[in-house]
């Protein structure tokens, strides 16, 4: 599905749309960024906790199809501004990295 | 073919273009620890425009994102420099840093010896090294104790 569905489907807070036609396929759950690099796969869904500037550099570079930030861990105006810049789409939600993931299984 | 027909025009971190290859040469800014990347970013996109697959690009990206990282973390910045041929593309980065004293043990999975506030950040985990080996064809590190690191790597088109 394309991530604007999948935005709508689990209810996701939108902080940068920029490409939300992209395709979604798979998942990839990290927080260690140097693993989260080497690991996701391009046009898979990140969930992370994490929401320092660097997510957006890994994002762009790892090529994920959108960043979900789980239990609505507060992110600062430069990140949403960079997301932006760089076309990445990135959404948080109230719900755990595990909750995220289980939903997310049957979705993507 | 693609390469050689990119100049200074497409991107201004082209130094030069030869008939073979062309060179980018980028400034790694060890003070600010939060625009690492910068240069990674900007070499993805250059490849991007001249055509090169994403499978390759992602492996030149991933590569020297950590390599820069590194370059912040341990060594005040340096120097990238990015080849581009049609069938391989070189990356050096140079650091004038305090050097790998065990290469072998630095390239352990999970060996690290950055800071606390890094690894608050989400880095730090020992994966830099392996992971530049991993997405990588070739990787050499050359690194003297208080004069400082040069790793270069090939990645083959």
């Amino acid at each position: 599905m394309t991530v604007k569905e999948l935005a709508e489907t689990l209810d996701l807070k939108p902080l940068a749309e920029p490409d939300t036609e992209r395709e979604a396929k798979g998942c990839y759950a990290g927080d260690l960024l140097s693993w989260v690099m080497g690991r996701a796969s391009a046009d898979e869904v990140w969930v992370t906790i994490m929401t320092n500037l660097n997510i957006v550099a890994v994002a762009t570079l790892a090529d994920v199809s959108c960043v979900i930030v789980a239990e609505e861990a507060e992110i600062a105006a430069d990140v949403v501004a960079k997301a932006l810049e760089k076309g990445v789409n990135l959404y948080t939600s109230p719900l755990s990295t595990y909750a995220l993931c289980a939903k997310l299984s049957t979705l993507v | 073919m693609l390469a050689a027909c990119f100049t200074k025009t497409d991107c201004p971190e082209v130094v030069c273009s030869m008939a073979d290859f062309v060179r980018l040469e980028y400034d790694i800014d060890g003070e600010n620890f939060t625009s690492a990347g910068e240069a990674s970013v900007k070499v993805k996109r250059s490849l991007r425009q001249m055509g090169f697959d994403p499978e390759t690009i992602r492996k030149v990206s991933v590569s020297m994102y950590e390599g820069e990282i590194n370059m912040v973390i341990h060594a005040d910045g340096g120097k990238a420099t990015v080849d581009i041929y049609d069938d391989r593309i070189v990356i050096v980065l140079a650091d004038r840093g305090p050097g790998i004293p065990d290469i072998d043990l630095a390239m352990q999975a999970g060996y690290s010896t950055a800071p606390d506030n890094i690894r608050s950040l989400g880095f730090g985990a020992g994966m830099g090294l392996p992971n530049m080996a991993k997405y990588t064809d070739e990787m050499k590190i050359e690194s003297e104790v208080g004069v400082g690191t040069t790793v270069t790597m090939v990645v083959k088109v």
